[in-house]
Formats: C-alpha cells, structure tokens, sequence
C-alpha cells in the first residue's frame, strides 16, 4: 500500500505526457474547430449525392476532421446547403440554421444554393446567401467531391484565422441573423424585425 | 380485347352529341367534351362501362387570349386493354370550375389540387382543394400565361416571402399572346421586352 502512494506522480510528467507546448489561446482554438467541423447535410437536390459521394470511403472527407454528418443542427458547426433552395424551403433551412450552436459556418454548394443557378423561376431563391450568411461558394452543377473538399479546406483556413478568444466573450454571428431568433422575414427586413424579436 | 377506336365509340354511344369524334393524331385518340359540367359523368362511364381503371394524368392548358381560357386534359388508360384514350374539356375564365373527378379515381386527388395550385381552376367536390405545391397564402397561380416567368414579389410573414428573378439573357423566357409560335417561343429577352 505505501509503494504504490510512493510510485504516483503528482503534477506534470514530461516523459509520459511530451514536451510543452506554447501557443496563443486563439491558435489553440481555432486548432480544434477547424479539425472537427461536423457537418450538417442540407441535402435538397442532386448536389447531395456528390455529398454523399465525398462521404463515402473513395474521398474519405474524414481526412478532414469533417466525417461526423449530424441530422441535429444542435451537434453540427457548418451547414453544407448542398441543392436548390426553393421558397417553400427557405423558411425550413433558415430555421435549422437558427437552431445551429455558434461558432457556425455556411458552406452554400454549387450553383443553385449559390445564385439559384438555371432556375430562374418564381419558386427559387436566387442564392441561399439571401436567407443565411454564407462563409464558402463552391461553383459546379453539381461540383465534384474534390471541390467539396477544397471548400472545407478554404473554410479550415478561414477558421484559422478567426479571432476566437475575442469572440468567446460576445455573442457569434451576425447581428441580424439571432441565434434565438426563429423568425423568417424577407432580407430586406430581417435586419429591422431581429431588433424587435 | 376491345381497340382504343372500339371503347371510344362505345363511350360515344353513351353519350351521343356531348362528345366529339375522335381525332387521331399519331395514333393518340382524343375526344372533347362539349359540357365541362358532366365530365365526372362521363370519366364515371369510361371508367365502369369501357375499362379506363387508370387515370395517368390531369393537366391544364392556358389558352390565354382565346375563350373559353381553360382546356382540361384527361389521360386515361385501360390495363387490361392496353389502350390510351385523351378527354378534354373547356372551361371559361369566368366560371374558373368543374366537378372533380376524385371519386373516380383517386389518382385524380392530387392531380386536381396541382391543376389549381399552378392554374387557378377550382375542382367542384374534391375532398381536400388545398395547394399541393406552393404554401398556403401564396396570392397567385404561377403556371398562367399571364404571370411573369421572374415571379412577383409577396411576402408572407412566418412562412415564406419571394422576389422576382433576374432574367438578364435567360433563355427560357415565353411571350404571352405573341401572334405566332415563333413569336411566342422561348428566347432570351430583357425584362423590358417581356412586361
């Protein structure tokens, strides 16, 4: 009983646990978000099986720390809008968006989530960037996996960036877009009825 | 088993002056129906005394300009013949209605609430006349003539708001009312040239 109170380590032992490391707070965050950011698959059209083809073992999008599809916008960091928006959608995918926990980011996958693509139409929202701010574009009708891919990575970058340990300390997002707010206006209101929500 | 010239006669028989001859064109038979209003009779008919068990579509045409503005299509088709038959019947502007044929064929259910959604023909007797594929709210039907392929803005708080589109060079734009169908085909116009 008295050896083994003598043989336990209190406090840090380097030659289990390595050398330490010095780094700033918001290099260390933003080292563990950019790593696993766990997607939201907003599937709404053909974009979403190349969604599906970059989840899958060929692309291997778990290189990327991004492989953890979640259905529960609660659990997931970035929304990957992979189709077309119609109207009738719009007030769904902004509504999932809102119930997404800050950080979160937008990844608005080809051309129709991008510009509403060929559907020039009155049953099209003419780019998901109306309703929701988007952080990526990735042009293609469909793209293909690899540049789902290369938009991960842009976004990993712009993770990187982010000046998190100041950010920490306020509310994220954009003003207009509140993260308790689950009112769907059009975009010219929306900034206006976040102040009365 | 009876040929697609057989049945519709013997539709005809039935019913006499109220339909038409059928016309053949590429081997498809259609007849018109003179009174929009007895169109769930006779489908009622061609379902029980001539075999049509299947309803494969309902669709509407804009005949804008022209009255009566409505044409309904029928696409029935028999199973165990094998064999198509067309009905169509006009409706006006004014009346907008005719009797739902959803007790025929319960295929015609949402068959008949897309045609109203898209066309503003109301289906007398369906069970369920909401819009099937725009919400509830939306204040026009997008699939006449007369409604700008961009869209017009409304906004329905809560549910849903739209914007018109922007067709610079978009090549997929009609004209309503052109004076011929070269006139009337898509092309790509300014949306100067299309108000």
């Amino acid at each position: 009983m008295a050896s083994t109170t003598a043989s336990t380590e209190i406090g840090y032992n380097s030659k289990i646990e390595g050398e330490v490391v010095h780094t700033q707070l918001d290099s260390a965050i933003n080292w563990f978000r950019k790593n696993s950011l766990w997607p939201m698959p907003m599937g709404l059209a053909c974009c979403a099986i190349e969604l599906m083809a970059s989840g899958a073992s060929r692309f291997d999008i778990s290189r990327f720390g991004a492989e953890v599809m979640r259905f529960s916008p609660r659990q997931s960091d970035v929304m990957i809008v992979a189709g077309t928006v119609t109207y009738k959608m719009a007030s769904a995918v902004r509504r999932i968006y809102d119930q997404m926990a800050g950080p979160k980011w937008v990844i608005a996958m080809g051309a129709c989530a991008s510009s509403g693509g060929m559907y020039r139409s009155y049953a099209t929202l003419q780019g998901v960037d109306r309703i929701v701010p988007v952080d990526v574009y990735i042009s293609g009708c469909p793209p293909r996996p690899e540049a789902l891919l290369d938009a991960l990575i842009k976004l990993q970058e712009k993770v990187k960036r982010d000046r998190s340990a100041k950010n920490l300390k306020q509310d994220s997002g954009p003003a207009q877009y509140g993260r308790l707010g689950l009112r769907l206006d059009s975009p010219e209101t929306a900034g206006k009825s976040a102040v009365h929500a | 088993m009876p040929s697609a010239h057989e049945l519709a006669q013997r539709l005809r028989d039935t019913f006499g002056d109220l339909l038409s001859a059928p016309s053949e064109f590429r081997g498809e038979l259609s007849m018109t129906v003179s009174d929009a209003e007895r169109i769930a009779e006779v489908c009622g008919a061609a379902k029980t005394a001539c075999g049509f068990d299947l309803l494969l579509d309902l669709s509407t045409v804009d005949n804008y300009g022209d009255d009566p503005r409505w044409t309904v299509v029928y696409e029935l088709y028999s199973v165990s013949a094998s064999v198509h038959l067309r009905l169509k019947t006009q409706v006006s502007e004014e009346r907008s209605e005719l009797p739902s044929v959803s007790a025929v064929w319960r295929a015609a259910d949402w068959h008949e609430r897309e045609a109203y959604d898209m066309m503003g023909v109301r289906f007398r007797g369906h069970p369920d006349l909401r819009r099937i594929l725009m919400w509830e709210g939306y204040p026009y039907f997008p699939l006449r003539k007369d409604f700008p392929l961009a869209g017009k803005p409304t906004d329905l708080p809560q549910v849903a708001f739209t914007r018109p589109a922007p067709l610079e060079g978009g090549p997929f734009v009609t004209a309503a009312g052109g004076r011929d169908s070269a006139q009337r085909e898509p092309r790509a116009r300014t949306p100067d040239a299309q108000a």
